[in-house]
Order: structure tokens, then C-alpha cells, then sequence
């Protein structure tokens, strides 16, 4: 193991988030979401909202780390940090950038914070509005592929014909989402379980991929994630969720333009997953629960095949409700709803989930859960994913 | 007089990039003919247009008329409508071609012809370009059709 890591270096000492809205639904203003879900974070961990030295955020989050500080009143800010390109691939990158920070001594706390109210600015799922458009989207927009359900299917559909994938593998995928978050109160599809007749009769957005209940939810919200040094975390009021590692990337040429990635069907993971494996020093079977961000099921399929839990040719058989299912199923997936039908909190919702699962909180809890992995953005480039394990896996 | 296109106005038009970098495609299109990238140092195919050469790293990559016959690598059907002229309008369809004899580079376009009607990976297609001569800066896309 490499001293230049950040396994059992740094946890994960507070989490918080806001009250989880449909998409224009937020009677606060973003910044104002984004300020709830920090400072519910630091009141999670036992801290002052003023120990926070460090910010880490992604897609281009609106609220900037100054801002912040200046609303908080942080007297010494000594790290700013957004994550480039991916958008929702950016999640476990940015929390190993600011675990990076806490291990390297740049930073002693550094919060992760994503805020979204797609109402008071644009939706992500739609097209852009302008008139013209150049570079790699001159050759996708003009022929109506636009959103990215619809820039993401053509990876999807090469996948499912190259390795025989059915749709059912899919559909499994979204029911496990809809089946926890049925005990999950923050869902915001509590309360609206999903059976298999309403998703296969369900619209499609993209044939022969996505269907509706394929599709992430657009939620309005905040959440947050406080890192701070494993010996700070010990004596804080939380169980500390240690990060193992955590890996960002992509595999040669993902972004070549106009879909001419030499690996083109798959979730841009195949060199991603074996670094994060060797820097934790764990193997896919060790792996206790996953979180793995769902922008479309197709991508939580690839995902997952790319982090080595079943080869290509056996999703049709590991991808089933029962697997897929706290408590008892093969590999919990998503076990607060994910961005299917807890919220769309551009990933970090999921980053929240797998740091209860290390503390044994969680709605649909996996029983002595030690080790959990979170796999942030697939099919785009970069792209993110992490472990987190109990004190026991250090 | 109106030309008749796939897809219906008021979508997205192309502009070559302000740096100049796929004004001799956009060109070419008008004129009807297919370009693309080739090294001029290493004779890499590379699609979309870029500067550089992936492989070789030279400034040398060309433009090179290629026949347009290709095979559908993959595709898929939008319905749901994305863009706000296309409401009431789908589904229809859309092909990522392989080009074998230019380095199996890929190009996206619509596919010609029923949208209700099976597409099959590795079928061959051939390129007919769809000139949108009413757009405000007229310009020519490449779609695709089975090849008879």
C-alpha cells in the first residue's frame, strides 16, 4: 500500500441534508438549500460550522466556496475546489479531492456540498434553447439528439446487443430504487411504490433503452458531507465512515467527439474500477453495499459490470429484484431510493446513504455493513467512484 | 421553394466552430460531398474534427472525401420530446454509422424511411445529404438509408 494514499486517512464525520423537492418546488432559494445542508452537516458531526476550512463541489455548482464562507463566517477558507466536466461523474471525485486535501494537510475540514433548484435556473434534462449550436453538439442536436437520455442511449444499446442484456435487467434496477424508498421518509417517491406491470407499461423516453421509471428523477435540494482527519473523526459525535480510496477518470479517448470512444458501450469505468480496488486494497466480493448513481438504469448496469460484481453475460441473471435488495440481497443497490426515487441530488444523496450504511443508520440498513462503494456518473467522462469502510476494514 | 427534411424546423442549426476548426466539412456537405479527418503525417482516421492527431500528436490532419457507406453501429428512437419542436412529432431515429473504410470512425444521423421500421446493427447504410436551404446560415446534414 502506497504511502502517497488516502486509505483510513480521512472519514466522513457529518452528513445533512435538506428536504428533498420535486423540480420547482423549493420555497428556499438555492443558495439558501445549499446553506441549510452544510450547516445540518456540521450540527451531525458536533462541529462549528466555523471549523470549516475546505469546499469541494462539482458539475459547476453554483454556490461558490466564498460565498459560503463569507455566510458562515469562516475566519481562514484554505481550499476551494471544483471538480471538472462529468457532471454527476463528478461526485466521488470530489469527495476524494477533498479527502486529498484533509490527508495532504491543505485543508483540516472540508465540506462536499452539491445544491440544485432546477426551477430557479435551467433544467438539466432538457435541450439548450439556442438557435445555432457548434463543435460536438453541431453533430448531435440538428439530428434530435439532444437531452442527455438521448446522447447517453447509444452506449446503452451497443452494450445490451453486444453481451445479450435484456430489459428486465433494467427493470430490476428501477424497482429496487422504488422498493427502498418506500421506508425511506426523505423519499420523495415514498409513498409510491413501482410493481412490474406500471414500469413495463410505462412510456418510453428513448426506445429501446429508456423507459420512464429508466430515467433519474429532477428534484430541487441540497446535500452535504463534512471530511475532516481520521483522528478528528474519533472523537467526533458520529461513527466515522473512512474513505479507502477513491478513483476519477476515464479510459483512453472517452471523449473523443461525436460518440468515437474506441470503447464506446460501456460507463467509461474499465480503468477506473481496478485503481480503486488496488488502492483500498479490497475485491468486488468484499463489497457490502453499493450506491451506484443511476442518470439512467443503463448506466447503473454498466456500472456495475465495470466494477466487477457480475461479467456482461450474467446480467441477465444478477440483475433481479432479489439480488438487489436490502437486507438480505446478494448487492444491496441503492438503498435510500438513489436518484430514481429519493432525489435527484446529483449524487450526492448516494454519497450520504453509503456513510449511514457504514454507521448502521440507514432505512433499509445492511446487517454489519463494513464496506460500501459509491460509483458516481456513468457513461460520462470523468467519471467517480469510492469506498467507505467501518473502522474494522482499516 | 421549401426542402423537405426529417425532422422539423426549428431545431438546433449547425455553425462551424468560431475557431475554424470544421469549416471545410460544413463546406463540403453543401456542395455534396462527405469529408473527414485523416492524418496527413500517419494517416490516422479520426472523427470529430480536432486539431491534433491522437496518435502521431502532429498538427497534420486533412480533409479527405470518403464514399459514405457505412453500417449502423448503433441506434435508438427518442420519443419523448426534448426540444420543443418536436412535440406531437416522434418518435423517430437515430443511427451511429461506422465508417470501415475510413478507420471505422462514427458519425451520427438520422435514419431515412419509417419510424416504426427495425433496425438492425450492422446493417449497411449510405449517406444523402438534406440541405436546409431556408435556414438563416443554409447548411446540409448528412443523414443515412439502407443501402438497397
Amino acid at each position: 500500500m502506497s504511502g502517497r494514499g488516502i486509505r483510513g486517512k480521512v472519514a466522513v464525520a457529518g452528513i445533512g441534508e435538506t428536504t428533498y423537492y420535486k423540480h420547482g418546488q423549493s420555497p428556499d432559494a438555492e443558495f439558501v438549500l445549499a446553506l441549510r445542508a452544510i450547516l445540518r452537516a456540521a450540527e451531525d458531526a458536533g462541529i462549528s460550522p466555523r471549523e470549516i476550512d475546505g469546499f469541494a463541489s462539482y458539475a459547476n455548482d453554483r454556490n461558490e466556496p466564498s460565498r459560503i464562507a463569507a455566510a458562515l463566517g469562516i475566519p481562514d477558507l484554505r481550499f476551494s475546489n471544483m471538480q471538472w466536466g462529468g457532471g454527476g461523474g463528478g461526485v466521488a471525485a470530489a469527495v476524494g479531492n477533498g479527502a486529498a486535501a484533509v490527508a495532504a494537510g491543505l485543508a483540516d475540514c472540508v465540506v462536499v456540498y452539491r445544491a440544485l433548484a432546477q426551477g430557479q435556473f435551467r433544467r438539466l434534462g432538457a435541450a439548450l434553447p439556442d438557435p445555432t449550436v457548434s463543435g460536438d453538439m453541431a453533430y448531435l442536436a440538428p439530428y434530435g439528439a439532444l437531452s442527455p437520455a438521448q446522447r447517453f442511449a447509444m452506449q446503452a444499446t451497443r452494450f445490451m446487443h453486444d453481451h445479450g442484456v435484456e430489459h428486465g435487467v433494467l427493470r430490476a434496477i428501477a424497482m429496487a430504487s422504488y422498493q427502498h424508498a418506500q421506508a425511506n421518509p426523505r423519499a420523495v417517491m415514498h409513498g409510491r411504490p413501482l410493481d412490474a406491470e406500471t414500469y413495463d407499461n410505462s412510456r418510453w423516453i428513448v426506445e429501446p433503452v429508456n423507459r420512464l421509471f429508466d430515467c433519474c428523477q429532477e428534484n430541487d435540494g441540497a446535500a452535504a458531507l463534512i471530511l475532516v482527519s481520521a483522528e478528528r473523526a474519533r472523537d467526533l459525535r458520529q461513527p466515522p465512515a473512512y474513505l479507502l480510496a477513491a478513483a476519477q477518470g476515464s479510459d483512453q479517448r472517452r471523449g473523443a467527439p461525436v460518440m468515437n470512444a474506441p470503447d464506446f458501450g460501456s460507463g467509461s469505468f474499465n480503468t477506473v474500477a481496478p485503481r480503486l480496488y488496488e488502492a483500498a486494497g479490497v475485491a468486488p466480493g468484499d463489497i457490502d453495499v453499493v450506491q451506484a448513481y443511476e442518470n439512467f438504469t443503463t448506466g447503473v448496469m454498466m456500472a456495475i459490470v465495470e466494477h466487477g460484481f457480475c461479467a456482461a453475460e450474467e446480467c441477465n441473471d444478477f440483475f433481479t429484484l432479489e439480488n438487489l435488495t436490502a437486507p438480505a440481497g446478494r448487492m444491496p443497490l441503492n438503498t435510500s431510493g438513489g436518484n430514481l426515487a429519493e432525489c435527484y441530488m446529483h449524487g450526492l444523496g448516494l454519497q450520504l446513504e453509503a456513510v449511514r450504511q457504514i454507521r448502521g443508520q440507514s432505512c433499509n440498513q445492511v446487517p454489519n455493513a463494513r464496506l460500501a462503494m459509491n460509483i458516481a456518473g456513468p457513461m460520462v467522462t470523468p467519471v467517480s467512484s469510492l469506498i467507505m469502510g467501518s473502522e474494522e476494514t482499516l | 421553394m421549401t426542402t423537405s427534411t426529417y425532422l422539423p424546423a426549428g431545431l438546433p442549426a449547425p455553425l462551424p466552430a468560431v475557431d475554424g476548426l470544421d469549416v471545410p466539412y460544413w463546406e463540403g456537405t453543401r456542395r455534396g460531398e462527405l469529408l473527414v479527418q485523416r492524418c496527413g503525417s500517419c494517416g490516422t482516421w479520426q472523427w470529430g474534427p480536432e486539431w491534433l492527431c491522437h496518435r502521431c500528436n502532429t498538427f497534420e490532419m486533412q480533409w479527405q472525401p470518403v464514399d459514405g457507406n457505412g453500417l449502423i453501429y448503433s441506434w435508438q428512437r427518442p420519443w419523448h420530446p426534448a426540444h420543443s419542436v418536436l412535440r406531437d412529432f416522434g418518435p423517430y431515429l437515430v443511427v451511429l454509422v461506422e465508417l470501415p473504410a475510413a478507420g471505422s470512425i462514427r458519425m451520427v444521423g438520422n435514419l431515412l424511411g419509417p419510424a416504426d421500421q427495425q433496425v438492425v446493427i450492422g446493417a449497411p447504410v449510405e449517406a444523402v445529404f438534406e440541405p436546409h436551404d431556408d435556414a438563416e446560415h443554409p447548411y446540409t446534414l448528412v443523414q443515412w438509408r439502407l443501402t438497397p
